[in-house]
């Protein structure tokens, strides 16, 4: 039994976190959203030349062909450096998309931009408040055309395109391409919980596009948001084990009634429990990464269970970081905001919790009965 | 990652398997383990015989040295039978405490003529081992602890009272620490024996616990006379004998057994409320997948820590994690078991609660679990100074002579 990383992927960790630590101060992210630029344009380039994009992409379109577990490694690393990136909207789900439902030529045409970072991508499901559901989904595709409106769009300054859920003719709800300097496209920027996640809304107005033609129907779009779910579940760890660290950190240096707060039993036990919650999650998203990987019937639930796991031990451990480095930890300098912002931006992004916990359930009463039958 | 033995590991995996399947029955499907149930003198004597039974296959002592019995193997293959144990009904296993714990430290702090003694009758399930540690007023504190040894000739003459003893009144043989002397600071005051439990002097009375069972005894030392040749360690180095002892317990003490998420969700599938199945309700669906989350990240969690395991790491202080998780998990899934009964939840009748009434009884077992063992606040300081690395906590007593410890009123 192996239920760890290869060693490929355990050495490759230790160049992603080298560089990422000597190329990224921390909180980077804060001094470049106040460049008012839609992503950090430099480091973009860099992290594609180190082909972290196109990790899990087939070497036939242009990626390494190193497998999604790779990729489980990266967003994890990424969850804890708070790159200013789409990484996740043009990799997680975009590129994701792409290669389990595209043609063959949308393989061709689509993937190697992505893996080389010439061509972001980004996922267009919600059209406002609520989670998934195919009710929800109202904009329309019709002789080749979309017609709708999607909010929260993220990263949608950044992209070249989105992935677009719709509904088509026969009612069924599909995934659709649409590039983002076509005509009919609006962009209108949205303010965002997270400021290392931009958003816009995006009204389409009879707008050209093409269908995925593997995604026929809903299940398709529940698909890859258990396969995204993974990979967020990653990033929520890593953004968990960061905020934890810093508080660590902190507590061990500062001093109060004469010794390290981190003497104290009260912080003791609060971080003991976020280092529980957290090597749970961890376990979990490996879990999760196995399923993934192996394309495994267990995906849905594994996923479910690795996000509710990741998102809730990232959140304890956030805000707990504010309140264990006390004023300082309500200030803009301080990063303590950066995580709590992205681990409730990371909650939310693929449907609610009440969702995920309610797919889990119906999953594992499905999973029942087969058993029994 | 996957989830295949290496061929070492699956070819001994076929021979435990084919030694189960020769001398013992599985069990059924919805089978039941309680963390709870009383041995009586016929599981005693069942379980030494199964004992016997797989020191001599070459099942028991896998890290033991084979001059004393055992197999010289790896800690892997110990995990793999435990599995493989775990799917057959078998006598409960009374031997932790003689072969993972007791033995181990006599082989690093022992004489030989003492391992001699001791290591085989011990392996083969002739000799059932417990553990005289904890006191009325040393728990979390151990090295508080009061009863007293002190030196007369050739021997030494001990008095106090010992308590939680588990399987005290059938072992034969206990590991005691005492204090030998008060007048230094109190870990260095200790001293550790062997003790022939059927010693004049030694008085075991069973504990009758809220459930209303008696796993745990306690055993009044009154004027116990032990040999210096019974001494293991040096005259003062009791401590550190113990703290040798307790770290080859993080080997032995797992999950709390008892309901866990199959169970509640199977229960949450059959009561009905409002008409409908309990699975479907908003609040007990978000307690279900908490629990679940739970169960399957501790799952995984043992997993990675085989994975370290089998590449020959030595798992650390992480391994709290399995215990502090499980014993509240236990308790919440018993309360929530009744919880969703409703007026009958009350009701203990083995004929009229659901599954023998298993919900109530863990609810009354399970606060034990988080005591037992090391208690949950213990598990969390000791994830906080040893994983974590915080600062050890002011401790007011450390360099005090024990006899001017402050004790409070008693």
């Amino acid at each position: 039994m192996n239920f760890e990383f290869s060693e490929d992927v355990t050495a490759m960790r230790e160049e992603v976190k080298r560089f990422l630590t000597k190329r990224l101060p921390t909180g980077a992210v804060r001094h470049q959203i106040e460049t008012g630029d839609a992503f950090d344009r430099e480091l973009w380039p860099e992290l594609a030349g180190m082909g972290w994009l196109g990790v899990a992409i087939p070497e036939a379109y242009g990626g390494a062909g190193l497998g999604h577990e790779a990729l489980c490694m990266i967003a994890e690393e990424i969850g804890r450096a708070l790159p200013f990136v789409p990484f996740s909207s043009s990799i997680f789900l975009a590129a994701q998309a792409i290669l389990e439902f595209g043609s063959e030529a949308q393989k061709q045409k689509y993937l190697p931009g992505l893996a080389d970072g010439s061509l972001i991508g980004t996922f267009a499901l919600a059209e406002g408040a609520g989670d998934p559901s195919p009710d929800a989904v109202r904009t329309e595709f019709a002789s080749g055309q979309l017609t709708g409106r999607k909010l929260p769009v993220f990263e949608a300054a950044a992209a070249h395109f989105a992935v677009v859920a719709a509904r088509s003719g026969s009612g069924e709800i599909g995934l659709f391409i649409a590039g983002f300097d076509a005509e009919g496209i609006a962009r209108e920027t949205l303010a965002t919980l997270d400021i290392g996640r931009p958003a816009a809304t995006v009204t389409f107005t009879c707008v050209a596009a093409e269908a995925l033609p593997q995604a026929g129907n809903w299940s398709a779009v529940t698909r890859l948001l258990d396969q995204a779910a993974i990979l967020f579940a990653f990033e929520a760890v890593g953004g968990a084990q960061a905020a934890a660290a810093m508080a660590l950190d902190y507590a061990k240096s500062r001093y109060a009634f004469g010794r390290p707060i981190a003497a104290l039993q009260a912080l003791k036990h609060k971080l003991a429990d976020i280092y529980v919650a957290t090597e749970l999650a961890r376990s979990n998203a490996y879990f999760g990464a196995w399923a993934l990987e192996a394309n495994a019937p267990e995906l849905p639930a594994a996923a479910a269970a690795a996000r509710i796991s990741a998102n809730e031990a990232f959140f304890e451990a956030a805000k707990e970081n504010i309140q264990i480095h006390g004023g300082m930890g309500f200030t803009w300098e301080s990063d303590c905001h950066l995580y709590y912002r992205r681990a409730k931006q990371l909650s939310g992004n693929l449907g609610s919790a009440r969702y995920w916990r309610n797919r889990l359930i119906d999953r594992l009463m499905t999973q029942n009965q087969t058993a029994a039958a | 990652m996957d989830f295949n033995d290496t061929p070492e590991e699956a070819a001994f995996r076929a021979e435990a398997r084919a030694f189960l399947n020769a001398n013992a029955v599985l069990k059924s499907e919805h089978s039941r383990t309680s963390g709870s149930r009383a041995f009586n003198a016929e599981d005693v004597a069942l379980s030494k015989a199964w004992q016997g039974k797989k020191a001599e296959a070459g099942f028991a002592g896998f890290h033991w040295p084979k001059k004393y019995g055992g197999r010289e193997g790896t800690q892997m293959q110990a995990i793999i039978f435990a599995q493989e144990e775990e799917k057959y009904l078998v006598p409960p296993g009374i031997f932790n405490q003689g072969v993972g714990m007791a033995l181990p430290t006599i082989m690093s702090c022992g004489t030989q003529a003492q391992i001699d003694r001791y290591a085989r009758p011990a392996l083969f399930g002739e000799e059932v081992w417990c553990q005289l540690f904890s006191e009325p007023a040393a728990g979390s504190d151990l090295a508080g602890l009061r009863t007293r040894g002190a030196r007369d000739g050739d021997d030494w003459v001990v008095n106090g009272q010992k308590v939680w003893t588990s399987n005290a009144h059938f072992s034969q043989f206990a590991m005691l620490v005492a204090r030998s002397n008060p007048d230094v600071p109190k870990h260095q005051g200790l001293t550790f024996f062997i003790l022939d439990m059927a010693t004049p002097g030694v008085d075991v009375r069973r504990i009758k616990q809220i459930s209303g069972t008696s796993n745990f005894c306690e055993v009044f030392l009154t004027d116990v006379r032990i040999p210096d040749s019974q001494r293991l360690g040096a005259v003062g180095d009791g401590w550190k004998v113990a703290m040798t002892m307790l770290a080859n317990e993080r080997f032995t003490v797992g999950q709390a057994e008892g309901p866990d998420f199959d169970d509640i969700f199977r229960l949450a599938k059959l009561v009905m409320l409002d008409d409908a199945p309990a699975v479907n309700d908003a609040a007990v669906r978000e307690k279900l997948v908490n629990w679940f989350c739970q169960a399957q990240g501790l799952k995984y969690t043992r997993l990675r820590m085989q994975t370290a395991l089998s590449r020959g790491k030595t798992p650390g202080p992480e391994a709290s994690i399995a215990k502090l998780v499980s014993a509240t998990k236990l308790q919440e899934i018993a309360a929530f078991g009744v919880d969703l009964l409703g007026q009958a939840g009350a009701v203990m009748d083995s004929e009229t609660a659901p599954f023998d009434a298993w919900f109530q009884n863990a609810l009354l077992y399970a606060p034990g679990k988080r005591i037992a063992g090391g208690t949950d606040e213990i598990l969390r300081n000791i994830i906080a100074e040893r994983v974590l690395k915080m600062p050890a906590d002011m401790r007011v007593d450390k360099d005090m002579p024990f006899n001017k410890i402050p004790a409070g009123p008693r």
